[in-house]
């Protein structure tokens, strides 16, 4: 760690590297960016944005549970409880026999209530409202690992079933004609964005995790024609926007979460411009 | 004789009456098959005998249960009764290859999928999102020009006509020289000459390769122009033979009425 420190303050030796709250949060944003980037573009392919959300949503039980049975690393009950909603929302979405996204949101809502039911119990609420926006500035060593582990599972992941997941999102039954295994791949596609969104929660707050999730993707598309631009441009975009974000939250004294979306709202709009002479 | 043997004769002297260059000696048997979902019976004991080298047409009402046929026979969902397939020449049962052309893709507007990712993504290990690899380039490139859409590689799939995406998904599906070809009512909306050009390369395909063909079609006049065979289905198989032989069936009326097939 501490030559990562010392590598960072050479490569920009900046008045806020100087604080090392602040070479926590950078070397976070140098690690969730690009993993939102990568996953994001395959959120957007199979329009599972309203899926992410209501999964950012569900941490506020995930906590509460751990909160009630007295698990003292609430992370623990937070990834356990999204893993199984994420889960049992695919069950229900392949047994297909409500509307999507009316079951979504009525599993969001319940989770969301439940959760800030008994996190408020007792008037104790406040201490948990820094969840809503996040904090990066609060990031520990310890915790960047975990970031760093899911990091490397995600790569793995994308590596070898990238175009399985890919050819799944287009097809299903020819999907299965080619003798892929559906279900399994989508199983795990979800859970790792179920780990990603439990493990970064906390730092980029529940209101805006899925606009980090969705904006890099969606901005993307505006320029990308195929696969690798898709993916290029999407963790570029990530990358800007958070990097840029923390700068200037750090300098104008705002909550970091926010202005990273901001920024990369911005793009966006930006990339919906140029479209007409890019694409 | 037992039943295997008069089965195999049978299949033979069928291929026999076929003037084409498939070998003949494939046989694929659709038997007793049954779907029921929930507490509705769907289909009921559907029996057919599928050959290599010749166009099986599927037709009927909606909801007849033609797309639910070919779900069972890709096995995506639970059905009663087997299907085999057999090769003739060595009296042995082989697995049966399915190449499946489905009726559309999800793809949404502006998605930036090319035509070779979306190819290579079912028959490549190489990451798409990583790099364009130079081997399965050129092999796509070479199967996309047998149906003439080699010059479709680097388009965006979602900006493809409908006739330009069926060549496409064709490609896809007679990657893996399957033994059986499913082709879902794959020409809705698409232009005359897209159809015209689309029922040309089955044509094709059938006479120079080594392979059984079954269509779901709502196109009755090109069912009628290309099929060697015809089932007409209505939870089961209600009428079977060659196209004229159904056209001009009694149930055949009583399905699509007189307009149909006036209209031709």
């Amino acid at each position: 760690m501490e030559l990562i420190y010392k590598l960072l303050e050479t490569i920009l030796p900046f008045h806020f590297m100087g604080y090392s709250f602040m070479k926590n949060a950078f070397i976070a944003i140098l690690i969730i960016t690009p993993l939102f980037g990568i996953l994001g573009t395959m959120i957007v392919n199979n329009r599972l944005a309203f899926f992410s959300d209501a999964l950012g949503h569900s941490a506020l039980t995930g906590i509460a549970i751990g909160v009630v049975f007295g698990i003292s690393d609430t992370n623990l009950s937070m990834v356990i409880f999204a893993v199984i909603f994420a889960l049992l929302l695919n069950y229900i979405k392949r047994k297909n026999t409500v509307s999507t996204d009316t079951i979504i949101s009525v599993f969001a809502s319940l989770s969301t209530a439940l959760g800030l039911v008994v996190l408020s119990k007792g008037g104790n609420f406040s201490k948990y409202s820094s969840l809503l926006v996040g904090d990066i500035l609060s990031i520990k060593p310890k915790e960047i690992l975990f970031l760093v582990l899911i990091f490397v599972v995600t790569l793995i992941f994308w590596g070898f079933a990238f175009n399985q997941l890919h050819a799944i999102s287009l097809n299903e039954t020819l999907a299965k004609s080619k003798n892929i295994h559906v279900n399994l791949i989508d199983n795990i596609f979800v859970i790792i964005i179920a780990f990603i969104v439990m493990l970064s929660i906390k730092w980029v707050g529940i209101l805006i995790i899925n606009a980090l999730l969705i904006l890099p993707a969606a901005s993307s598309r505006n320029l990308a024609t195929n696969m690798r631009e898709y993916h290029a441009f999407s963790i570029l975009i990530s990358m800007f926007s958070g990097i840029t974000g923390l700068i200037l939250s750090y300098y104008n004294n705002t909550a970091t979460g926010p202005t990273i979306v901001i920024i990369a709202s911005v793009v966006f709009f930006s990339t919906l411009l140029c479209k007409p002479y890019v694409k | 004789m037992n039943q295997i043997e008069k089965n195999s004769m049978e299949c033979q002297t069928r291929h026999k009456e076929l003037e084409s260059n498939a070998c003949g000696l494939h046989c694929i048997k659709i038997n007793h098959i049954g779907v029921t979902l929930g507490k509705e019976n769907i289909l009921n004991d559907v029996n057919l005998h599928i050959h290599c080298g010749r166009l099986t047409s599927i037709i009927g009402k909606n909801g007849a249960g033609k797309s639910t046929l070919l779900k069972a026979i890709l096995g995506e969902i639970p059905h009663e009764g087997t299907i085999e397939f057999k090769d003739i020449k060595n009296n042995v049962y082989r697995d049966l290859k399915i190449g499946y052309v489905p009726q559309h893709l999800n793809i949404a507007k502006n998605t930036p999928t090319s035509v070779y990712d979306l190819v290579a993504s079912y028959i490549s290990k190489v990451p798409v999102f990583f790099m364009k690899s130079k081997k399965t380039y050129l092999k796509i490139k070479e199967q996309l020009k047998i149906f003439e859409a080699d010059e479709l590689i680097d388009k965006a799939v979602c900006d493809l006509s409908g006739g330009e995406l069926q060549r496409v998904l064709l490609s896809i599906a007679t990657m893996n020289e399957p033994n059986l070809l499913i082709l879902d009512e794959p020409v809705s909306g698409i232009d005359q000459n897209g159809m015209e050009l689309f029922y040309q390369i089955i044509d094709r395909l059938k006479r120079e390769y080594d392979l059984a063909i079954i269509l779901v079609s709502h196109d009755l006049n090109y069912v009628k122009q290309y099929s060697d065979y015809v089932v007409l289905l209505d939870k089961t198989i209600i009428k079977e033979g060659t196209a004229d032989e159904v056209f001009q069936s009694n149930t055949f009326y009583k399905t699509f009425g007189k307009l149909v097939y006036m209209e031709e």
